[in-house]
């Protein structure tokens, strides 16, 4: 029983972290412009597709060695899907700027179909997979059972929790964080300071690109296989992450993810594997009732 | 006679249907202190953020420096020098005091923001006690004061303040219009809205009087301090 538990904890805060990871993205977004990217998820799905051409053309040049064949792969993708979520933003939403609310929450349904087929006409509708690329696992006894922490996992956990600390840096530290918390919290006022929102938009778009497509190759990492639909249901599990810890706080999203991984993991490890989403989901609705903001949001008080 | 750094051309501005101010024409000189007075309503704010753009004017022009601005983006108009303080302070509610500051000196970039920081706290020491609090935790006249600060940041040639007094107690007003008299004696130009036509009106070299989203009447500070529709109206008779 402990055994079961410590297990489905580190395999809980793997997926998690991975979670929350993408949450970033629909956190930042809906922060800065108060839209729902729903097209977040297959720009994930199109990450992990990025990684699998990326791992493959790195071992066509006879790259063998796991921390280039990582890294490697981690820079071409992530700088892609930085372009994908530039010019998704350039092309669908912006030019809606100025529009209903719904303008651009139907542009993004459109982006995410586009996204879809795209990648099945291009690559198949079959599943894809990628080798294992770490093997191996360390292995602890406890109790009557033992924990098996593969390396991949551990790789998992370490770049992840990276990935978050180099962002939260540079939205609490840097110009270009403080620029972003200023457009999001009064988008006029910082344009009358001489930001170019428009801009920053674009970057917020990026950020949560790039956070996707770390995930991306993370979770292609750990579970080898994905198809082109692979982006909508981790797309509405980080976005039920992001609005768990509280839609708009990026500490909530990060949060709001590790809680679903591990809530999600620990309740199909004890309970029952069939309903953890039922679970997941049902988690969400409870704390929904007792805090409507989420776990890490501020309470929406309406302007005068 | 000084060149005017801003100028604006029988501009018209609509908030959809309603027009909100009407072929407004006015200048600003370089190094002059102008105040622009008229009640709640009259489109003072207005004419304020339309110099930025927002809401753009439907006709009429708007010269800064020479250049014509009229349609240029509100970055771009501050990056060239002009920083507002605008209607309802608009501090960043999430940030502190030191990073508020910070965003006024994006048009310039951080060069001087050390130096410039510990003026403003010279001038402002209330916000120095209160640099790592967070905006929305201060009372109205620290934002306030922390407004002005922000715009004063950018270094600007031209600084538009929109009711500084606004809601204040009036021992903080009186300190806020002596900072002002301090700036505009180092030669910044200032042009202010207000409602405290009272004390606008003392501190500026000229003054226009806006009803209804048109100019009524414009001279000197002093002319408009007596005269009579002045003191009807917005000086409550005294």
């Amino acid at each position: 029983m402990d055994g079961i538990f410590l297990q489905q904890m580190v395999n809980g805060l793997t997926l998690g972290s991975v979670y929350g990871l993408i949450a970033i993205g629909y956190t930042m977004v809906y922060g800065i412009i108060g839209m729902i990217n729903f097209a977040h998820g297959d720009v994930y799905m199109i990450s992990a597709y990025l990684a699998a051409i990326g791992l493959a053309v790195l071992s066509f040049f006879g790259v063998e060695s796991f921390p280039f064949l990582i890294l490697g792969t981690l820079i071409f993708t992530i700088v892609v899907t930085g372009v994908y979520g530039f010019v998704i933003e350039r092309v669908a939403y912006k030019p809606l700027r100025n529009s209903t609310r719904l303008a651009p929450l139907i542009s993004a349904i459109g982006i995410s179909l586009i996204l879809q087929n795209y990648a099945q006409i291009a690559q198949g509708p079959r599943q894809q997979g990628v080798p294992t690329l770490l093997e191996g696992a360390m292995r602890f006894d406890v109790g009557s059972g033992f924990v098996q922490i593969t390396y991949t996992k551990i790789f998992i956990l370490i770049a992840a929790f990276v990935g978050m600390g180099v962002l939260t840096y540079i939205i609490k530290y840097t110009k270009l964080g403080r620029m972003c918390r200023a457009t999001q919290q009064d988008r006029k006022m910082a344009s009358i300071l001489g930001i170019n929102t428009d801009r920053v938009i674009s970057y917020v778009f990026v950020i949560g690109a790039a956070m996707a497509a770390l995930a991306g190759v993370l979770i292609t990492m750990n579970y080898g296989t994905f198809d082109f639909f692979a982006g909508f249901v981790i797309g509405i599990k980080a976005f039920t992450a992001a609005v768990l810890g509280g839609i708009g706080s990026l500490p909530g999203a990060m949060l709001g993810g590790l809680i679903l991984g591990v809530a999600e993991s620990q309740f199909s490890g004890l309970i029952n594997s069939d309903y953890k989403d039922v679970f997941s989901f049902g988690l969400l609705v409870v704390i929904l009732i007792f805090r409507p903001q989420g776990l890490l949001g501020r309470p929406l008080v309406a302007k005068v | 006679m000084s060149k005017p750094i801003l100028e604006l051309k029988e501009i018209d501005v609509y908030y959809g249907p309603i027009q909100a101010l009407k072929k407004v024409s006015m200048h600003i000189d370089e190094g002059e202190t102008v105040s622009l007075i008229g009640s709640n309503g009259a489109g003072k704010s207005t004419l304020l953020m339309s110099i930025f753009g927002q809401p753009r004017a439907a006709s009429g022009q708007i010269i800064y420096q020479g250049t014509d601005i009229t349609h240029k983006s509100s970055h771009y108009i501050a990056s060239n020098g002009i920083a507002q303080s605008p209607e309802g302070r608009r501090v960043f509610p999430d940030m502190s005091v030191e990073e508020n500051l910070m965003m006024g000196t994006i048009p310039i970039g951080d060069k001087h923001a050390s130096e410039d920081m510990q003026r403003m706290f010279e001038m402002f020491p209330r916000l120095k006690e209160r640099r790592n609090q967070r905006a929305m935790t201060m009372s109205g006249g620290e934002q306030q004061m922390l407004a002005i600060a922000r715009a004063l940041m950018s270094r600007p040639k031209l600084l538009l303040l929109d009711e500084p007094s606004l809601g204040l107690a009036p021992i903080i007003v009186k300190q806020i219009f002596a900072t002002l008299r301090e700036l505009a004696q180092t030669g910044m130009t200032i042009f202010l809205v207000e409602q405290n036509a009272n004390h606008a009106l003392k501190l500026s070299d000229r003054a226009y009087v806006m009803v209804n989203g048109e100019i009524r009447l414009t001279g000197t500070g002093k002319e408009l301090l007596t005269n009579e529709e002045v003191r009807n109206a917005y000086l409550g008779g005294h």
